[in-house]
């Protein structure tokens, strides 16, 4: 098996060539000595959930991610060289996430690490990533990268943190919806982060938390959770993760049939959900926080459209080949968008091999503004390198005829934050 | 939410569990009564019914009631016969030698779930209910000086819900009668009571072996494919049903089925009103702890008879 993967056919090495020469032509000078050296793929370790709890973001993190790479090898790889996506299953569980790490440093020989989204996972994978000095990418949202509990060599630069989404989101909950808010989330790091900041940034606006209902992420039945909601609740808020979000939303549209309260949830309760699926009818009229909106909206920017196309999905968020296969389309744009910023930190650091990972690190960290672009499809980012975060602009959408039409975006001001760490005095 | 509303909801929901729960831990129960096997694949069985529940469903298409009623029929049967498969092929082999009849079904376990992750997949996948309204539930109480009749949200339950308690109950007498008044049940209860003996007046003992393990397997399946419209087909969801109903029939007695059902109500419905009124990790908890108590003060559970 091995012996047949490394063997080189005329037509390979030609292809090889060719890609290589035309990188190496448009490179620096020192790049192209760096391409001397070595014309071996970029080994890129991609962490995936391809089971557990987070099956259905695997599968489409890792079509966004296979699109992206076949995308930048079309173009020509990363410093003329073309990247090798290693993809290992983490079953979503921490344990088993940290196993990963390591064997992507130690035994594939993996540049960088990429990919985890379960903040659970990424707490147990990120401190064995710090210890093995593999630049570890993670698309999680969770705020554990910038509430600086984590270390040097783990960065979130494609997607936004659950912080500065809710700070953002609070202030048009509270003056459009109401200020007595009840919260649902799951239990985990990911929940209690939406806990613990939207129950903050409500207050700032006036607002209050009501109660806090905690479910465990691999519970199947919830009416049981409901009762506990106050009769007084203006807001619903719920975030819901695992393979039960749809039982949790229809649950929640039996409990409350046509009267309750106005909900605001967070679109992970219905990632990879049909909205027409049959029971939930009730979300019509109801608010959703997406990262980028599942279905294209009218004036859609040639980039995502070129974006959606790629990964293969269409006007409604589902897989062009099946339409009841919908994607996650409000999370996977950030592995597109971390591929091109490990990409845009491999060119700038002239990324040779692994001894320059701590190159590499810094050349990210230096990075700040990212326009939109075809790199950036979700729109203009910017990155703070004391804090590993990246931030960006977050849109409201409101259910209409079965369709979820954007009716806020946030600035990037809005989401920002003071810094709560500052990596760069951490050794590399 | 008011306590009198929030009691029945909570009991309605704790009946909806309990119901489920009665049909995999009788199927389990069954089992050992007859065979002396601690089926630790149990929850594989019942994983199975509902994932052919969902194949099934999306093969026949048209009304959801269709499917539904393709499913409850095929599912069971299929999951019945791969078992009967499973005990002439393995459990005969070993001779069914209590130790080694565990360690076979753990493997078993692992084979069910990991092919069935090779070829159903990750996903979780819904099966659209028969019928599914919303039965708002009246309550009366004073509002304010007036006794009137009030509908706050919340205080409703789903007409399929109804049903799914109702349907257990019905396939529960079912088994009933076919161990008290059937002939093939006297066979299963000749067996039970003494195996050589039965042998020794001509019972097929290892048929009835066959027959027992695929009827406990196809009650599993049976719950499940119940339980699959309210909430779904995935790989890893007989893992909790497993441990339930281990707990259930631990409680109720080892092979005493009124026991098993009595305990799987008791278990069913705590587990609805404590996870309402408290939490649902305090219901496992509790439930977990009454099994500690069990065995210590009446190993062979509460309905069960001293064997030795």
């Amino acid at each position: 098996m091995t012996n047949q993967k490394k063997a080189t056919s005329r037509r390979g090495a030609l292809k090889t060539l060719a890609g290589a020469a035309a990188g190496a032509a448009s490179l620096p000078l020192w790049a192209r000595y760096a391409q001397a050296q070595s014309s071996e793929p970029i080994k890129i370790g991609f962490q995936q959930h391809s089971t557990g709890i987070g099956a259905a973001y695997g599968r489409w993190y890792g079509r966004t991610t296979e699109a992206a790479v076949k995308l930048i090898n079309d173009g020509g790889g990363i410093n003329g060289r073309m990247i090798e996506l290693i993809a290992e299953d983490d079953g979503t569980d921490p344990k088993r996430g940290a196993e990963v790490v390591e064997k992507f440093a130690n035994q594939h020989g993996c540049d960088v690490g990429f990919g985890t989204l379960f903040s659970h996972v990424v707490i147990g994978s990120a401190p064995r990533a710090g210890e093995l000095k593999l630049p570890y990418f993670v698309v999680s949202e969770g705020h554990h990268v910038a509430s600086g509990m984590l270390n040097r060599y783990t960065l979130q630069p494609g997607i936004t943190d659950v912080k500065s989404q809710v700070q953002a989101m609070a202030p048009y909950v509270s003056e459009n919806l109401g200020k007595k808010v009840t919260m649902i989330f799951p239990d985990f790091a990911f929940g209690h982060d939406h806990r613990d900041f939207f129950s903050a940034a409500i207050k700032e606006q006036g607002g209050e938390v009501l109660e806090q209902i905690a479910i465990p992420p691999s519970e199947t039945s919830f009416t049981k959770y409901f009762p506990q909601i106050p009769r007084d609740t203006e807001v619903l808020y719920h975030v819901m993760v695992g393979p039960a979000v749809l039982t949790f939303v229809k649950e929640l549209g039996e409990f409350f049939g046509d009267q309750g309260p106005e909900i605001f949830g967070f679109i992970d309760s219905l990632e990879a959900v049909d909205i027409s699926s049959p029971g939930l009818e009730f979300l019509e009229g109801t608010y959703f926080w997406e990262g980028m909106p599942r279905y294209a909206q009218e004036d859609q920017s040639e980039h995502e459209k070129f974006y959606r196309e790629a990964v293969g999905v269409d006007e409604n968020g589902a897989s062009v080949n099946d339409p009841s296969d919908v994607s996650t389309y409000a999370h996977m744009f950030g592995c597109w968008e971390t591929l091109h910023v490990i990409k845009a930190g491999m060119e700038a650091s002239g990324y040779a091999g692994p001894l320059d990972r701590a190159k590499l690190i810094e050349a990210v960290e230096a990075m700040g503004e990212m326009p939109e672009s075809q790199a950036h499809p979700q729109g203009a980012k910017r990155f703070n390198g004391k804090t590993h975060q990246v931030f960006g602009h977050q849109h409201i959408s409101r259910v209409e005829n079965g369709r979820l039409v954007r009716v806020h975006t946030t600035s990037i001001d809005d989401t920002l934050y003071p810094d709560e760490v500052d990596y760069t005095t951490q050794p590399l | 939410m008011e306590f009198g509303p929030h009691l029945i909801l909570a009991t309605l929901e704790g009946a909806v569990t309990a119901a489920v729960l009665a049909l995999t831990a009788v199927g389990l129960s069954l089992v050992f009564g007859v065979m002396r096997v601690v089926n630790i694949a149990h929850g594989e069985f019942y994983m199975l019914g509902a994932v052919i529940a969902w194949y099934v469903a999306q093969m026949v298409g048209g009304h959801p009631a269709l499917g539904f009623v393709a499913a409850l029929v095929i599912a069971p049967l299929v999951v019945g016969v791969l078992a009967a498969a499973a005990d002439v092929t393995i459990l005969k082999r070993i001779e069914y030698d209590p130790e080694r009849t565990i360690v076979a079904t753990i493997g078993l376990l692992y084979i069910i779930q990991q092919l069935t992750l090779m070829t159903y997949g990750p996903e979780a996948r819904p099966v659209e209910a028969p019928f599914n309204t919303r039965v708002e539930l009246p309550w009366f109480d004073w509002f304010e000086t007036l006794f009137g009749m009030a509908q706050p949200w919340g205080w409703s339950i789903t007409s399929y819900k109804l049903f799914v308690i109702f349907a257990a109950g019905a396939v529960l007498c079912g088994v009933w009668a076919m161990m008290a008044r059937t002939k093939i049940g006297l066979l299963m209860r000749a067996t039970q009571a003494d195996r050589d003996m039965a042998l020794a007046f001509g019972i097929p003992v290892e048929r009835v072996y066959a027959l027992v393990f695929g009827i406990g397997a196809a009650l599993a399946a049976l719950g499940a494919v119940l339980i699959v419209p309210i909430q779904q087909a995935h790989y890893l969801m007989g893992v909790e049903p497993l441990l339930l109903a281990f707990i259930v029939v631990i409680i109720g007695g080892l092979g005493s089925l009124p026991g098993t059902v009595l305990a799987a109500l008791f278990i069913g419905l705590s587990d609805g009103i404590i996870s309402v009124f408290f939490s649902p990790t305090l219901a496992k908890i509790l439930a977990t702890l009454l099994v500690g108590l069990v065995l210590v003060f009446r190993p062979q559970g509460l309905f069960g008879t001293r064997t030795a």
